[in-house]
């Protein structure tokens, strides 16, 4: 650790590891995984297209879609990865957040666009958002839900992973920094991925009305 | 150099203004009034829980905007990079809800609301990103 916090490079900080690579160099040239983005840019015209044709088939298809991988990307990530990530060492937990992370800013903006969107022109087709709706109490307990994870994801969670991905592109990146960043994403995961959980009771006490 | 000058050679440590605390402040009172404004549709019978909260919210932005604005020494040339970026990607998400509101035919009083709160969200995250990635970067040269 005294490595570390001499702010010494990261492969003196591998353990075990004879020549372990630097983080720094496993870094994209880019933030973001710019080959990604026409995909997004497909997605998110079906979606217009979808809420456009106002078919309850094809907003039905993106929320639930879109919301499925949500909320298997956050447990996953959240009481799969997190925990698994958090025993690592640093240079371990730099060099899986050099590949991660990227993809991550990309995949979960679009899931997140993309579900809500059409989850509220669903909510629209099928009478939850209107407040006289009988069971319109589980579809504010959603919005609330929502909320939460939002405050958690893009007032933590988001902020940290681009700081680290910064933080790596330094020649010599701070491993104390890093550590600190990445603590967050481990708790934060945890949040999020607990939040889902409630939103797939909601979800399906509202599919089953 | 000492080693606690060497210790954060890499990242500079500057005592910085409450930026962070402010902006997430700002996104709460943002969501809280979108949860209340959403949870209403298609009433509108009592937005003012609403329009206190972006009043606070948009308050917060502005004092965090100023006090970055006091910051002597920052990573603005790093700050204005994720700023421009991230403001693109959000402003690409704001739109496609407000895409949705507007298809609806949400009630103008209703619009007005929730365009304006996806406009406090569409500046505030960008910020918050980009105030993140800018604290541990090295400040820019003066002059």
């Amino acid at each position: 650790m005294t490595e570390i916090a001499t702010g010494a490079p990261f492969e003196a900080q591998a353990p075990g590891a004879a020549t372990p690579p630097r983080p720094g160099s496993l870094v994209p040239n880019t933030i973001v995984p710019l080959q990604g983005l026409p995909i997004v840019g497909v997605v998110l015209i079906g979606l217009v297209v979808a809420i456009a044709s106002n078919k309850l088939w094809a907003v039905d298809f993106f929320h639930v879609v879109g919301g499925a991988l949500w909320t298997g990307v956050d447990l996953f990530v959240g009481f799969i990865v997190g925990p698994i990530l958090g025993r690592l060492s640093i240079p371990a937990r730099a060099e899986f957040s050099a590949r991660f992370m990227p993809k991550m800013m990309l995949l979960m903006p679009t899931l997140v666009t993309v579900t809500l969107a059409a989850g509220w022109q669903l909510g629209l087709l099928k009478g939850f958002v209107n407040a006289g709706y009988p069971n319109h109490e589980w579809a504010v307990a959603s919005y609330v839900v929502v909320a939460v994870m939002a405050v958690v994801a893009l007032g933590v969670l988001e902020p940290a992973n681009i700081a680290v991905l910064f933080e790596m592109r330094k020649p010599e990146p701070d491993g104390e920094v890093i550590a600190r960043l990445m603590s967050r994403f481990v708790w934060a995961a945890g949040i999020t991925g607990t939040m889902q959980v409630a939103t797939l009771i909601i979800m399906t006490k509202l599919a089953s009305v | 150099m000492t080693g606690q000058a060497q210790r954060h050679a890499g990242t500079p440590q500057r005592a910085l203004p409450p930026v962070l605390e402010l902006g997430v402040g700002s996104l709460v009172c943002t969501l809280a009034g979108g949860v209340i404004v959403a949870a209403q549709v298609p009433n509108s019978d009592t937005l003012w829980p609403a329009v206190v909260l972006l009043v606070i919210s948009a308050g917060l932005l502005v004092v965090m905007g100023f006090l970055m604005t006091r910051i002597s020494q920052f990573a603005w040339r790093p700050f204005r990079q994720v700023w421009q970026w991230a403001m693109l990607a959000y402003i690409v998400i704001a739109g496609m809800l407000e895409y949705v509101f507007i298809k609806d035919k949400t009630p103008d009083n209703v619009l007005v609301m929730l365009t304006l709160l996806l406009i406090a969200f569409a500046l505030t995250v960008p910020t918050l990103l980009a105030f993140s990635v800018a604290r541990f970067q090295e400040a820019d040269q003066q002059g």
